[in-house]
C-alpha cells in the first residue's frame, strides 16, 4: 500500500507543469487534491514516474462569475464549491449537490476539476459539468484549447486529455433567478459514490415547465443529459400523464450495469424513483415567472 | 531511481527537517521518520480516517499526502492535543463520554473533531454524524463519540 513513485515536481506555473509532463514522456501525472489519485497510487493501479503537483500554482483556487458563466479553477476544493456564495445564488443546484459529496476531510482536499478529470461515472462533478454545459480549459505544450465536456469525457475513467496536458479551469452555466432545481441520489452511505442520481432544473412559465434540463448518473458508462426526457417535460406541467411519458423516455434511454451493490433492474427502479423526486422538487422550487 | 528530497515541516509547532524518498507518505513520515506514532495507519487509501491530521488548520488524510507535498507546511497531530498527564479538551470529552474502546481510530476522530470545532458550523445530531462520517470506529457504535462532540459544541456555544 505504498506508491511506486519515482520523482516529484512542484510546479510553479501552468506552463511549468505542462513542461514537466512533456519531459516525463507520457508517464507523468498531475496531482491536485489527490483524493482519487493517491488511493490509486497506493494500490499501484497508477504508477507515474513523475508526479506534477499543482497545489502551489497561484491563481488556480478562484471561483469567478463572468456574465452568465462561472469559472472554477483547478484548485477549487469541494469545501469551497460547497460553501461559495456565488455558486449558492447562481447555481443553487450545484450547492445542493455538494452536500452529497464525500466527507468533510475529503472535501478539504478534493477538487472539482480533479474529480472531473478522474471521470468516475458515479461521481457528481463529471455529471454536473455535463449538466451545466461545461467548457474545459486545457493547457498543453502547443498552447491552450477549450473542449466541450461532451467531447472531454470519452468514457468511464477516460478523457480526451493528452498525457502532456492539464486542465486549469472549467466554466459552467449559471441560472436565472427563479429556476427550480432538484437533485436526488441514492448511496449506500451518505458521502459514498452513488448507485444512481438524477438532476433537474426548469423554469416555470404560465403554468408549464420551460428550459428543462435533466441528467442522470450511474445509469450508463458515463453521466449525461437525456434530451428525450427533457423534451417530454418541456412545455408541460408535470402531471401524472406527463410524468409517465417522461419516465418511459428515461427507461428507453438508459442501459444500467449491474455490480456488487445493485442489479440493472434495481438501478432502473432507482432511476424512476429519483427522477420523480427531482422533477417534483424542481417544479416546487421554481418561482412562477411572467414573461417580460 | 531518483534521489531523496529534503522535507522540512512544522509539526505541532516544532520544525523537523529530513531527507526522504519522494514517494514517502506523510503518515509514514510522521511515524517512521519523526517517531510520532500517535497518527495511526488503517486502510492507507483514504477510507478509514485513522490517519487524519490537520494541515494548515484543516483535517486531511495523511495517507493521501506525500511528505514532500507538505514541505514548509504547518501540521498538527494527536501529539499536539495533550499528554497522558494533561489531556486536551477534545481528548477529555472523548474520555468522559466513553468515546473509545480500543483507541485505534481515536487520534483520527480527535483531529476531525478539532477541525469541526474550529472551522464548521455543525448543529444537531444529524449534522454531527454527517461531519464524523469519514472516520470509522468498530468499537463504540459512534453513540458516545457523538455525545462527546455534542458536549464540546454546546460548550463552545456557551463561550461565544
Amino acid at each position: 500500500m505504498k506508491p511506486a513513485l519515482l520523482s516529484y515536481h512542484c510546479a510553479t506555473s501552468i506552463e511549468d507543469a505542462v513542461a514537466a509532463l512533456a519531459a516525463a514522456g507520457g508517464d507523468g501525472k498531475i496531482i491536485a487534491g489527490g483524493q482519487s489519485l493517491m488511493p490509486m497510487m497506493n494500490f499501484r493501479l497508477v504508477r507515474p514516474s513523475v508526479l506534477v503537483d499543482i497545489n502551489r500554482i497561484p491563481g488556480l483556487d478562484t471561483i469567478t462569475l463572468r456574465g452568465n458563466r462561472l469559472g472554477v479553477g483547478a484548485l477549487v476544493r469541494h469545501r469551497m464549491t460547497a460553501s461559495d456564495e456565488t455558486i449558492r445564488s447562481h447555481i443553487p443546484i450545484l450547492h445542493g449537490v455538494m452536500q452529497h459529496v464525500a466527507h468533510l476531510t475529503v472535501r478539504n482536499r478534493g477538487t472539482f476539476v480533479g474529480s472531473l478529470c478522474h471521470a468516475d461515472p458515479a461521481a457528481e462533478m463529471p455529471m454536473m459539468t455535463q449538466f451545466l454545459n461545461g467548457t474545459v480549459h486545457v493547457a498543453g505544450p502547443q498552447g491552450r484549447r477549450q473542449v466541450a465536456v461532451g467531447d472531454f469525457i470519452t468514457g468511464s475513467l477516460t478523457t480526451d486529455l493528452a498525457s502532456d496536458e492539464m486542465v486549469y479551469e472549467v466554466d459552467l452555466d449559471t441560472f436565472p433567478e427563479g429556476t427550480g432545481w432538484g437533485f436526488h441520489e441514492f448511496a449506500r452511505r451518505h458521502g459514498d459514490y452513488a448507485l444512481a442520481a438524477v438532476a433537474v432544473t426548469l423554469e416555470r412559465e404560465a403554468g408549464v415547465a420551460r428550459r428543462v434540463r435533466l441528467a442522470v448518473m450511474g445509469l450508463d458508462d458515463r453521466s449525461r443529459r437525456l434530451a428525450e426526457v427533457e423534451a417530454a417535460l418541456e412545455g408541460e406541467a408535470p402531471d401524472a400523464a406527463v410524468l409517465d411519458r417522461a419516465l418511459a423516455a428515461l427507461q428507453a434511454n438508459i442501459t444500467p450495469n449491474g455490480d456488487l451493490n445493485a442489479s440493472p433492474e434495481y438501478r432502473r427502479h432507482l432511476a424512476n424513483v429519483l427522477a420523480k423526486r427531482a422533477i417534483a422538487d424542481a417544479w416546487a422550487r421554481a418561482g412562477e415567472r411572467s414573461r417580460t | 531511481m531518483s534521489g531523496k528530497v529534503d522535507v522540512a515541516v512544522y509539526v505541532n509547532g516544532v520544525m523537523y527537517a529530513r531527507h526522504v524518498e519522494p514517494r514517502m507518505l506523510l503518515s509514514d513520515f510522521l511515524r517512521h521518520e519523526l517517531g510520532l506514532t500517535g497518527t495511526h495507519v488503517g486502510c492507507e487509501h483514504g477510507v478509514c480516517g485513522a490517519c487524519t491530521i490537520l494541515l494548515e488548520g484543516r483535517s486531511a488524510r495523511s495517507c493521501l499526502l506525500l511528505a514532500v507535498q507538505v514541505d514548509g507546511a504547518e501540521i498538527e497531530t494527536i501529539e499536539g492535543q495533550g499528554s497522558i498527564d494533561q489531556l486536551g479538551r477534545v481528548q477529555q470529552a472523548m474520555r468522559q463520554h466513553h468515546g473509545l474502546q480500543c483507541g485505534f481510530c481515536t487520534p483520527g476522530f480527535v483531529m476531525t473533531i478539532t477541525d469541526i470545532l474550529r472551522n464548521h458550523d455543525v448543529r444537531g445530531e444529524t449534522e454531527i454524524r454527517e461531519a464524523l462520517s469519514g472516520n470509522i470506529c468498530r468499537c463504540t457504535g459512534y453513540e458516545h463519540i457523538v455525545n462527546a462532540v455534542q458536549e464540546l459544541l454546546s460548550e463552545q456555544e456557551r463561550a461565544r
